[in-house]
């Protein structure tokens, strides 16, 4: 039975074409995933649904939710339909939660306006059983926990439990695993699939990672530019995708081995030797942040850190930036020992997560570029400075006429290069990249992963790669350290690491990162069994 | 928590100990004689000299300061040189009118202010948003003892409902003396009011933008319910430091006010004193408004974890 039918669906916010005759239906206990780059257009269709969308909306067509319109609600009627039928699960959980409230203030909240008379106590039960179907244990995360004591992970599922504490017919899902870890991210998929199951509902999965919604989706729709280019089965899909678009997503989902020559330099440009960073808790507990880690980095190298959030492996970032100061241990930068001084900045450079939040908005691209200038011993003029900046644009791909441009002007993929632009200004030895594609859309990181890998053999720089996901890490690095709980447990040639994994935690890393091969192998053999 | 609270009180004492050393120094370096100011051009030298042994102010500077300290840790601010009364007491009968205009403006004032702000922020660009924003601009504008001056005016010279000026005292009774204030504290809550509508609308709007807005939003709340249960006490901090500087501002910064409607408050109590030299005073006045702005920015610091329980682990 139809549960939600989008029927040539339009959308206009303040005179801007956003969605164009949008079709989409979506069955109950189905899975259908919306997948295409920021900006298609997607995540407004979630919002159109569940009607909260930005000011100067123009609508047309219809949202037929059981055969009744929502387009034509007023509303107080909406509020109903949010209460009774609609629940929505968003992307960034660190955010997503009153920080004021309790867990269980915000679950039971929600529980009472389906239910408006329901007693205390049977509300309270009520909420604890449905932390308990999100897999959050009562005796470690009681109702009464506040939001900041939890981790990404555990607050979406506290996310999901509101949404599913009113028994939704539908769940929106958008992006709801992107800022998790590839752990996290596995668990709340298969969560979320357990809930499909088990609650019947249908759910909307808006994503830009083929590979992420291969493994749950029925049905999948691609979106660019604010139409549908493709929508099928998600088997005949995988099978004969016929949009030129599908295919370049499917490309970008599939991950290759990067196969660098490092001509075998036995130059040791960075090492880490037993490295400890404890940070005070109060109340005389101290947490060991890293745990006695060495590793060195050859010139031309390209090593990546790998682990789930909390093991420690920005702590090493940081401390190799000499921006935090560390316990026990010793670093050294081109064989000279690095305590944060001056003199050996210019060797190590680093682009952060966030293209966005590590630009000063207010400054031009050409100063922005320019700015790691300073720790240069001898000062160059500003034309000097001009031509220089100007080379390492045209080197990231960007031309002079940016030069003057400010940081909004640019999309995500853009920034990170003039991210890297920045970074490579001084001509360091070694970049660091902390979660450098992490924010990007597939598409974009992929051409960010190439523009790294080439200019790493033409610029023969080292890149100390540090992410969560051991697939993106695949693609760029010769060597690869595991980390977990602040100490290293596996390292070794990435090809290696990833064919053998030795330590269990490495291969459930594996096993966890989304592989769209595998998931639509894992697929076919869902469908062979049912049809059996 | 209660390492939370420890830490506060020592930072508090410390403020409150560095701060009676400047104002003690300030003092010790404004010119003019107190002793030479009281016995007038015809005074005698050994008159003087008798004069300044009964004040104390015969001895080295720092014993003086740890004397006044120590006095003040017993409750004795010394006696003024010009009423010849313990300084204690003219504090007492000053703040009696002081505390009590403060508290009322500030009450006025957020009761005005909150709602306005509230409103203003939840129908952005409405006709009501502009004009409670237009409203604030002129309160922002408009010098308050030349509102003061219309108000009596209007409600005293017209319509004869309150008195022009002056204060009964408390002996004649709560709501007399509610009366008697209540222009002069209209007049210094409506700047302030003006101020925190601001400052609780773009905070609210701030807010309104948060992600658990839209959670609360998805859950089936509307606008106004996800406003008022997730986003008020959220916005309340910028607000709360708000209100704290205009407690402290108001308690003393009243005097044109006090001025205006004549009343003994310890605004103008601190202007006589600073003419007549009666640096004592002016010290033990200083000292204390020093002390109660400390003691409520520590008051405001506790509402923040009130609100907030991150706040609560003193991170």
């Amino acid at each position: 039975m139809t549960l939600l039918n989008i029927k040539n669906f339009s959308l206009a916010i303040n005179d801007k074409n956003i969605l164009h005759n949008i079709n989409i239906k979506i069955n109950a206990g189905q899975v259908v995933a919306i997948v295409g780059e920021s900006g298609s257009g997607k995540s407004m269709i979630s919002s159109a649904i569940i009607n909260l969308l930005p000011q100067g909306a123009e609508l047309s067509g219809e949202i037929l939710l059981n055969n009744d319109n929502l387009l034509d609600k007023t509303e107080r009627e909406m509020c109903l339909h949010r209460i009774n039928d609609l629940g929505m699960i968003f992307q960034e959980p660190m955010t997503a939660l009153n920080p004021l409230e309790t867990i269980g203030a915000q679950i039971m909240e929600a529980i009472k306006l389906t239910k408006p008379k329901i007693g205390s106590k049977d509300l309270q039960k009520e909420a604890e059983l449905i932390l308990e179907a999100v897999e959050m244990k009562k005796s470690r995360f009681p109702l009464n926990t506040y939001p900041h004591k939890l981790s990404g992970g555990q607050r979406q599922r506290v996310v999901i439990a509101i949404a599913l504490s009113q028994k939704p017919k539908l769940l929106i899902a958008d992006e709801p695993t992107t800022a998790l870890d590839v752990t996290t991210q596995a668990k709340i998929m298969k969560l979320l699939l357990k809930l499909v199951k088990d609650y019947g509902i249908g759910i909307l999965l808006v994503s830009h990672d083929l590979a992420v919604v291969a493994d749950v989706a029925d049905h999948i729709v691609i979106m660019k530019n604010g139409k549908v280019v493709e929508q099928q089965n998600t088997i005949t899909f995988f099978k004969s995708m016929k949009h030129s678009y599908s295919k370049q997503l499917f490309a970008a989902a599939k991950h290759k081995l990067f196969e660098k020559n490092v001509s075998v330099c036995s130059e040791i440009i960075l090492e880490v030797q037993s490295l400890t960073k404890e940070y005070d808790l109060g109340n005389k507990k101290t947490l060991k942040a890293v745990n006695n880690v060495g590793f060195t980095l050859k010139r031309g190298e390209n090593l990546g850190l790998v682990g789930e959030s909390g093991c420690g492996k920005s702590t090493i970032a940081r401390c190799i930036l000499g921006l935090e100061k560390f316990g026990k241990g010793k670093i050294w930068i081109g064989g000279e020992p690095f305590y944060g001084q001056k003199e050996l900045r210019h060797c190590i450079n680093v682009v952060f997560q966030d293209p966005f939040g590590s630009f000063n908005p207010r400054h031009t691209v050409e100063r922005l570029v320019a700015e790691p200038f300073y720790v240069l011993k001898k000062s160059l003029t500003n034309f000097e400075k001009r031509v220089k900046v100007a080379q390492i644009l045209k080197l990231v791909g960007l031309s002079d006429e940016d030069l003057k441009k400010y940081p909004h002007e640019f999309s995500g993929g853009e920034r990170q290069r003039i991210a890297i632009a920045r970074a490579l200004i001084t001509e360091p030895d070694i970049i660091l990249l902390d979660e450098s594609t992490s924010a990007l859309d597939v598409i974009i990181r992929n051409q960010i992963l190439d523009l790294l890998k080439d200019l790493s053999i033409k610029l023969g720089i080292s890149y100390l790669f540090i992410s969560h996901d051991l697939t993106t890490v695949k693609n760029i690095t010769n060597r690869v350290i595991v980390m977990k709980d602040g100490a290293i447990i596996e390292e070794g040639l990435t090809a290696e690491v990833y064919k053998n994994p030795k330590h269990e935690y490495t291969k459930s890393l594996i096993e966890a990162s989304p592989d769209i091969t595998r998931a639509i192998r894992r697929k076919e053999e869902n469908n062979n069994e049912n049809t059996l | 928590m209660s390492s939370f609270l420890l830490k506060k009180i020592i930072s508090l004492i410390i403020t409150l100990f560095v701060a009676t050393g400047v104002i003690f120094i300030l003092i010790e370096v404004v010119p003019g004689d107190p002793v030479a100011f009281m016995m007038g051009l015809s005074g005698s030298t050994e008159a003087a000299d008798a004069l300044r042994i009964e004040l104390g102010l015969n001895v080295g500077p720092w014993a003086r300061y740890v004397d006044w300290v120590w006095g003040m840790v017993n409750g004795n601010f010394g006696i003024s040189y010009t009423y010849r009364v313990p300084v204690i007491e003219l504090i007492r009968e000053r703040a009696l009118v002081s505390v009590p205009l403060t508290v009322y403006a500030l009450f006025l004032s957020t009761a005005i202010a909150i709602p306005a702000g509230l409103i203003s922020a939840s129908r952005r660009g409405s006709l009501v948003d502009t004009s409670f924003m237009g409203v604030a601009q002129l309160g922002v504008a408009i010098p308050n003892f030349w509102f003061a001056i219309l108000l009596v005016l209007f409600f005293s010279t017209t319509l004869k409902l309150f008195s022009a000026s002056g204060f009964p005292g408390w002996d004649a009774g709560f709501l007399i003396c509610l009366k008697a204030l209540t222009l002069p504290a209209i007049s210094l809550a409506l700047p302030q009011a003006a101020i925190l509508s601001r400052v609780m609308r773009s905070s609210a709007l701030e807010v309104m933008n948060e992600d658990y807005i839209r959670t609360a939003r998805a859950k089936g709340l509307n606008k106004n319910q996800a406003l008022l249960r997730h986003g008020l006490r959220n916005a309340m901090i910028p607000v709360l430091t708000i209100l704290g500087l205009q407690f402290s501002f108001l308690l003393a910064g009243g005097i044109i006010i006090e001025s205006v409607f004549s009343l003994p408050g310890l605004g103008r109590l601190v202007f006589q004193s600073i003419v007549q030299r009666d640096l004592i005073v002016v010290k033990s006045i200083v000292t204390l408004l020093v002390f109660s702005v400390v003691f409520i920015t520590f008051i405001v610091d506790l509402l923040y974890a009130a609100v907030d329980p991150r706040l609560r682990e003193g991170n």
